[in-house]
């Protein structure tokens, strides 16, 4: 068994999956994805295999590992990277097709919806003043977030005509191209908390609270994380979900509404999960472990 | 950024306001430590010998 993983930042969860790679003696290598050229069309002999510290691969090379997983923080790199392997027949974690349709709000609602997972009411639009129109009609609050960003960043929670004017005219004035896609969101009234759950194929290995008086309760906005108790409901919308998107190691954000009880947020492709270890104890760079060679031998 | 070995520490110097950083020896290369004289960002860069650089700053499409 040999794994590969493509990575660029060594954080908190890197340092711990390779040292349980160590712990295991599982062969792997650590490649650092600003230090390598991919080629996209057939080696033609002249390329060097190394230069200044920049290393250039053939296909062959990560066609020797079983599976790749890729730990890019960045998720437009991580998500080409991913193309180009899967392109070469390499096994990933995740796959580029499900990194693609989890990075993107949009495509994550869209295939939620399609597959039957309810989510919080959800409108798109492409101009400020259809926007608008939009947000009127779902009346206020709403928020508004960039269909391609994590941690938080970047969100809104508009409370009123004024400012749903002034924040459309700014993302598109201010915004690049992707700014001026409005994903339009109702408000949900959550209970001071939402749940993040990490998932491996089919199973739920953690679930916690990330509790917060603000109403963004990412733990990167310093949102405290504690167990959340798994019922048959929460289990199974948090599987639906992941099964919407084509599985993987994910980590699912659910939101509890009053009136409709459970509702998908989003998807992340990357999960992050210092919080979720702590908090519950659970092994998770062992299990994610096991999922690699799962998926290896699938 | 000069650096030595004490034991299984190792010491490097910031290279935004040249104070003291103490590390573990099993630090990575690509690791993310936080200067405590100027609060600087670092990434390392090295480990043999010891290098660091200021850490890229966050872009819009980072995260999980």
């Amino acid at each position: 068994m040999k794994i590969g993983l493509l990575y660029s930042r060594v954080r908190f969860e890197e340092k711990q999956i390779i040292e349980a790679l160590n712990q295991r003696g599982i062969a792997h290598d650590l490649i650092d994805d600003r230090e390598i050229v991919f080629p996209l069309t057939p080696p033609n002999g002249h390329a060097p295999e190394k230069q200044h510290g920049v290393h250039f691969v053939r296909p062959e090379q990560f066609q020797r590992y079983d599976v790749v997983l890729d730990r890019a923080m960045e998720f437009t790199r991580g998500l080409y990277a991913l193309e180009i392997l899967n392109s070469w027949g390499v096994k990933t974690v995740n796959r580029a097709a499900v990194v693609s349709l989890c990075g993107d709000k949009l495509l994550t609602t869209a295939a939620l919806t399609q597959h039957g997972v309810p989510s919080p009411r959800t409108e798109i639009a492409f101009t400020p003043d259809a926007a608008l129109e939009a947000i009127e009609s779902m009346g206020y609050p709403v928020v508004l977030k960039p269909v391609i960003g994590s941690w938080g960043r970047l969100v809104a929670k508009v409370n009123d005509r004024e400012a749903a004017e002034a924040l459309l005219e700014h993302k598109s004035v201010l915004g690049h191209f992707l700014h001026e896609i409005f994903y339009i969101q109702e408000f949900i009234s959550k209970p001071g908390r939402d749940i993040r759950l990490i998932v491996m194929g089919d199973e739920i290995i953690s679930s916690i609270y990330r509790a917060s008086a603000h109403w963004v309760t990412n733990t990167a906005r310093g949102a405290t994380a504690e167990p959340c108790p798994l019922d048959a409901a929460l289990e199974k919308i948090a599987l639906s979900a992941a099964h919407a998107v084509g599985g993987g190691f994910l980590a699912i954000d659910v939101i509890e509404d009053p009136a409709r009880g459970y509702l998908v947020n989003e998807i992340n492709p990357t999960p992050e999960f210092r919080g979720s270890e702590t908090a519950t104890g659970a092994d998770i760079p062992n299990k994610l472990i096991d999922y690699l060679i799962e998926t290896a031998k699938a | 950024m000069l650096a030595q070995t004490v034991a299984a520490k190792i010491t490097a110097e910031c290279p935004e306001c040249a104070g003291t950083i103490s590390l573990n020896g099993n630090t990575l290369k690509g690791e993310i430590v936080t200067c405590p004289d100027c609060g600087a960002e670092l990434e390392v860069t090295g480990t043999n010998p010891i290098a660091l650089d200021l850490a890229p700053q966050e872009e819009e499409d980072w995260g999980e």
